[in-house]
């Protein structure tokens, strides 16, 4: 596997205008004779969709949802990023590059997060002339707030559902392309496989969900949109649906996965309540602005939150890092909550919570003023848990929510297979080994709106795009290998219902794999994975037939894939012998039980190349030059 | 808590579909409606037997894929609650809880509870959009906009597009659903331009869908998970209006 990353020459803030200059363009009138398959539609797929139809491309669209509506960015809360400087407080292009480089602790890109700052300008641009309604000042123009692990506000937001809005505005403009017919848009629909054909991707193997119809389309680019794999760990804040099926069948064909050991666990999401529970509700990161996270100062404290004194408070965000205090990257901020929970210090029934307390903020603004903040969250809290947040602090809890890792990618947005281009959080490079809050719908809509655009028709015009047809060979043989797949997942007739088998497999994960790794958990995991695997394959019942709409079954294709891509995430985390963001491994810390970087070894892209069924996946690796960011140890005290 | 299930079974929209009564044991007050449902056909599955079809996805209140009547309200008892919002602490232990799926007929049934709500994509394809290609933007703050008219446009636009609003009409309208997405896009400026014209074949498209039409009842306000007010009608009934009036006047309806 060969990585070139093609990042262009010259002084990074030239490098898009040069680049976007010396790519080739593809003729207004041939536009149309090129058809682009789009899998996903969340922010980076609806983006990429409806750009490429309003430059005249032929775009299909698929979604697994009833509609492209639903795809799991309409879930995201808190705000987009966008180096626009209205507030006057010091913020730039170059700010905004140098704190995600910074956030992401030193494993991204820098072309590639510099291009991400530049055309963050232009999203809030493009969004709100779609109408997307971002809160405002009274004078009418737009408003901001902070994240964590940044000292700027330049976080844009629409309430707690800036990510529904967003991706509403995305979904609109889709809708005006399919309406004008540049696009056909096919929603309950999963992709079960991509087709290549003399080596590049030239087409996709899908299912209806609905009919059970598994089909080939033919294209002559293909896009992942099609997000995150957080759903390994069973509990996560992801929708139930979301998968790595897509880009797990597109690594067995042949894209690297790179970092795939990078995962955010989110430091503020509603606490595990049972056994029952199906999924984490994450609560925005935009409370920490205004909530201060505590627990009390002694073990097993079964008084209730008011009744203990304020010195007897462990402020301990504030207390460890008093300069970013409450605002902390979720990495460090995440691992500060586990480290009180596990010393015994935890609130609520399980003893893994600590408080999140707006009871300060109450008092110095009023009540309406932090409802019209977080009303939405406040009033979601409260459905949940039967308790009013109002009264008494939330109790939150670090749950799974984001990977950084993902199919890798070069400049243009390509993976290792021609053709095959991966946008959003499906691909690896923006975040490195941490993504700063309020960047995932930054870096979605730059992929979707203001890069993909360019380096698609890029691609399109320097490749060699022979005319074929679904009844190509490869076509029928990638298809045939799917229809057995799914025959052979009806065929096993065992005992454990598919739900069970990834709770197994989400437990396992979560300790071993989770917000803190040891060699000695990760090396028990790898060998337990295919077990767990094997178990799957010889003892899932999966009801019903191939024929109608089968909900177990799909949910059994997506745990196999899941039961394949774990032990490479293991792996990765085994082979990453440093912790640095989301990767804490125990063996790799300072004295104060901060993450040690191990720059000299490990300042790289840890990309996977497969290798066959129950082979080892072999490891490449993209060398990271920092020429602007100079790496240092992360400091947010 | 244990309940009893009358939950409405159809294999596809050919099948005349019929009741059938599950238990639901040893649930835990704490977990959501949706677990529990998962916790039954946990144990069909182990059975061997095929679980009851319902969409849900996001299982936080946003992305409006569940879509149930439970006892007869859409989305449950609870106001301004997507059936993933609720919770079992809201029922009596032993209770028999009745789950259907939305009966109206622009949404056919696909299986068991879930139905298919493509109709409301095919409106918002009709105009629900501001028609403007990327790259096109104006710098952001050059249009400076009342807080009120935005916060008041973010009201209409919070629609998660679930159908509850017509699923509870008696007539079977779509009114709420299409005067959100208008007043949300008609009344900012970017909107502005395209008004008319939007609400004219928003309207004319919910028609050919065969969505009622609106006669007060307010039963969609009170069903919307969002709580989105009616205003949105009587909005959108204006601007229908004022674009009938210049299509019967001059022949077109001021925006084409």
């Amino acid at each position: 596997m060969k990585l070139d990353a093609r990042i262009p020459s010259g002084a990074i803030a030239e490098k898009w205008d040069k680049h976007r200059f010396e790519m080739k363009l593809v003729n207004p009138a041939n536009k149309r004779k090129h058809s682009v398959i789009v899998v996903g539609t969340g922010l980076a797929g609806a983006s990429a969709a409806a750009s490429l139809a309003e430059l005249g491309y032929s775009v299909r669209t698929f979604c697994y949802q009833d509609s492209a509506r639903r795809a799991h960015s309409i879930a995201a809360q808190g705000g987009i990023n966008a180096a626009k400087n209205y507030q006057n407080d010091g913020d730039s292009v170059y700010r905004l590059f140098y704190d995600t480089v910074k956030g992401g602790d030193y494993r991204a890109r820098e072309a590639n997060v510099y291009r991400l700052a530049q055309v963050s300008v232009n999203i809030i641009d493009q969004c709100v002339a779609q109408g997307v309604p971002f809160a405002r000042e009274y004078g009418g123009l737009l408003a901001n707030r902070s994240f964590g692990g940044t000292q700027v506000s330049r976080t844009f937001y629409a309430r707690g559902q800036t990510g529904q809005q967003l991706l509403l505005g995305a979904y609109q403009a889709l809708a005006r392309q399919v309406s004008a017919g540049k696009v056909e848009h096919h929603s309950r629909t999963e992709m079960l496989d991509v087709v290549l054909i003399d080596g590049r991707a030239r087409g996709v193997v899908t299912r209806n969900l609905v009919t059970g119809e598994i089909r080939t389309w033919v294209a002559d680019a293909v896009l992942l949109c099609t997000g995150g794999y957080s759903n390994v760990y069973y509990l996560s804040t992801n929708a139930m649906g979301c998968n790595v099926t897509a880009a797990w069948r597109a690594h067995r064909r042949g894209a690297g996965f790179a970092n795939p050991c990078f995962t955010q666990i989110h430091p503020t999401c509603i606490p595990v309540a049972g056994e029952e529970q199906s999924k984490l509700t994450l609560m925005s990161e935009s409370l920490r602005n205004d909530g201060r996270i505590w627990v009390p100062k002694k073990a097993d404290e079964k008084r209730r939150p008011p009744e203990i004194p304020e010195g007897e408070r462990d402020y301990y965000l504030e207390r460890r890092y008093p300069s970013f205090g409450n605002l902390v990257p979720r990495d460090v901020a995440s691992r500060a909550a586990k480290e009180r929970c596990d010393a015994g210090y935890g609130v609520g029934t399980t003893g893994y919570g600590v408080y999140l307390d707006f009871k300060d903020a109450i008092d110095r603004m009023g009540q309406n003023a932090i409802s019209e903040r977080y009303g939405n969250l406040f009033q979601m809290y409260e459905k949940i848990t039967g308790e009013d947040p109002y009264q008494t602090p939330m109790r939150i809890y670090p749950a799974p929510h984001y990977t950084m890792g993902g199919l890798w990618v070069d400049y243009n947005l390509m993976t290792t297979i021609p053709g095959l281009h991966a946008l959003g959080e499906a691909n690896f490079s923006d975040h490195g080994a941490n993504r700063l809050g309020a960047s995932a719908l930054m870096q979605g809509l730059a992929d979707g709106y203001f890069v993909i655009p360019y380096t698609l028709g890029h691609d399109l015009a320097t490749a060699d795009l022979p005319t074929v047809s679904e009844n190509h060979e490869e076509c029928r043989r990638t298809e045939e290998e799917a229809r057995q797949r799914v025959e052979r997942l009806l065929s096993i007739d065992g005992k454990r219902t598919v739900d069970d088998i990834h709770r197994e497999l989400g437990r396992l994960m979560w300790n071993e794999v989770g917000m803190s790794r040891t060699r000695e958990g990760l090396k028990k995991t790898i060998a337990r994975i295919p077990e767990l695997r094997e178990e799957f394959w010889k003892n899932v019942t999966v009801p019903g037939s191939g024929e109608h709409l089968n909900q177990s079954l799909e949910k059994a294709g997506r745990l196999a894939d899941f039961l394949e891509f774990a032990e490479v995430m293991a792996r990765d985390a085994l082979e990453r012998e440093e912790s640095c963001g989301g990767h804490f491994r125990e063996e790799h810390q300072t004295e104060e039980g901060e993450a040690m970087r191990d720059d000299d070894n490990f300042s790289h892209a840890s990309v996977w190349e497969w290798k066959g069924e129950n082979q080892a996946a072999e490891l490449h690796k993209e060398t990271l030059e920092f020429e602007h960011c100079k790496p240092t140890q992360r400091s947010y005290k | 808590m244990r309940f009893t299930l009358k939950v409405w079974r159809q294999n596809g929209p050919g099948d005349s579909g019929r009741f059938v009564e599950y238990a639901a044991e040893d649930i835990s007050s704490d977990s959501s409606f949706l677990e529990m449902l998962d916790r039954v056909n946990e144990s069909l599955e182990a059975e061997g037997e095929e679980p009851i079809v319902f969409d849900h996805d996001c299982r936080e209140g946003i992305c409006g894929a569940c879509s149930m009547m439970i006892d007869g309200y859409a989305h449950g008892p609870e106001r301004g609650t997507t059936a993933c919002q609720l919770h079992m602490r809201h029922f009596k232990d032993g209770q028999t809880i009745t789950l259907e799926p939305w009966r109206v007929r622009p949404f056919p049934v696909v299986r068991d509870l879930m139905v298919d709500r493509s109709a409301f994509d095919r409106i918002i394809e009709s105009g629900g959009y501001v028609s403007v290609n990327t790259g096109s933007a104006p710098e952001a703050n050059l249009i400076p906009i009342p807080k009120d008219i935005a916060d008041d446009a973010f009201d209409s636009a919070t629609c998660i597009g679930c159908g509850a609003c017509a699923a509870s009409c008696p007539n079977g309208s779509a009114m709420l659903f299409v005067s959100a997405k208008v007043h949300h896009l008609n009344s900012l400026p970017q909107g502005e331009p395209e008004s008319l014209k939007r609400t004219a074949e928003m309207v004319m498209r919910m028609d050919e869908e065969g969505f009622g039409n609106c006669t007060n009842h307010g039963e969609c306000e009170v069903a919307c998970p969002k709580e989105i007010s009616m205003r949105n009608i009587s909005r959108m009934n204006r601007d229908f209006v004022r674009s009938s009036l210049l299509a019967r006047v001059f022949g077109s309806n001021g925006n084409s």
